[in-house]
């Protein structure tokens, strides 16, 4: 049972449906294994489409990108930092809508992500920033509010954006 | 051995009205003997073709989608032969020139060069139908069937370099380029 004033899965899965995404591009991730790519998994009205990497994924929605279909990639930090290459080349210097959706591996709730005690959560932001990349953090229910607005920008500029998800969610 | 840009010229002969995702020599030589808005060339970082290829495929799902891949480039995405072949596109054709080394970086061998089975790889990954060549004969003698099978479809081409092409990365990898793409692709869509 979810308390009431807590981040839910749901609703960054229906606020990504309500941003006209259609496909997501997965890796599982433990902040969002339960609450997000669970659900994922079980709503026909989303292709998933697993990957053995995350690179790959910033391909993949690269690519539907030009097809005219929007997508996320789904995946932890870790997975972001190992696709450092990829993001740069093809979603910055390409300057392609690629939407990533970032679990923060092990990050404290409630602590900043640049004050973690934890090196790969802490670095993560200002490697976005040194990338240039738009980032937003994700973890009070108010901040759901954010992905719609983030996601249609990155597809409005043709630019990638990273939505940080700052607390493990639970299966509801 | 082939040389790879005869290969591409065979290809060129049966290509209509796919797309072709191109990477490193492959594309240099393939928009030369192919020029088509439909080439994509934007592949962003080394490996990453198949994995375009894909986003191609699922996306445009009536649309068929040619990968012109490298061997030192799909050493760097094995994992994306099992992604391909659990989605299992039917409009997707894998073509690897293998040449056995990094042509584009000096010509250093890939670790494994000459031993390594690249359609035994896909074949295990899970690819229904893989075939290798390397007598061009052969090859024009086939290749047409092959573009009328069902994907997911593996084809390792043994290759050596033929043919010295322009090497221009600015123009494979240009905002025109892209553009182009994108608007030869929404207009079928």
């Amino acid at each position: 049972m979810v308390s009431i004033g807590t981040l839910q899965g749901s609703a960054i899965v229906e606020a990504i449906k309500q941003s006209g995404i259609e496909f997501v591009v997965a890796l599982p991730d433990i902040t969002t294994s339960q609450g997000v790519l669970l659900p994922i998994t079980r709503d026909p009205s989303l292709r998933l489409i697993r990957v053995a990497k995350e690179d790959e994924g910033v391909s993949i929605c690269a690519a539907l990108s030009i097809c005219g279909k929007r997508s996320v990639l789904l995946m932890q930090n870790t997975g972001l930092l190992d696709s450092i290459n990829s993001i740069r080349g093809t979603a910055v210097e390409f300057e392609m809508p690629v939407c990533m959706i970032v679990g923060l591996l092990s990050k404290e709730p409630g602590v900043a992500p640049m004050e973690s005690n934890r090196y790969g959560v802490r670095i993560t932001e200002p490697i976005l920033d040194a990338m240039g990349v738009e980032h937003h953090l994700i973890e009070q229910p108010q901040d759901v509010a954010k992905i719609g607005p983030a996601i249609d920008k990155a597809y409005d500029t043709s630019s990638p954006v990273v939505l940080l998800i700052g607390r493990r969610l639970d299966e509801e | 051995m082939m040389k790879r840009d005869e290969c591409l010229k065979v290809l060129a002969q049966y290509h209509t009205d796919q797309i072709v995702v191109a990477a490193y020599q492959a594309a240099q030589e393939w928009l030369v003997i192919k020029p088509n808005a439909l080439n994509y060339t934007a592949i962003g970082a080394m490996g990453q073709a198949s994995s375009h290829a894909l986003g191609f495929a699922v996306g445009l799902p009536n649309k068929r989608v040619l990968v012109l891949d490298g061997d030192g480039s799909l050493l760097m995405n094995l994992g994306s032969l099992v992604t391909i072949a659990n989605e299992a596109p039917k409009n997707f054709i894998h073509f690897l020139c293998e040449n056995g080394s990094y042509e584009a970086n000096g010509g250093h061998p890939i670790p494994g060069a000459g031993v390594v089975s690249f359609a035994d790889i896909a074949k295990a990954a899970g690819y229904p139908r893989t075939y290798e060549f390397s007598d061009l004969e052969v090859f024009e003698s086939e290749i047409g069937r092959i573009l009328q099978e069902e994907g997911p479809i593996f084809v390792d081409l043994k290759v050596q370099q033929g043919e010295r092409y322009p090497v221009d990365y600015d123009n494979l990898h240009s905002a025109e380029r892209r553009r182009a793409f994108k608007e030869a692709l929404d207009a079928i869509r």
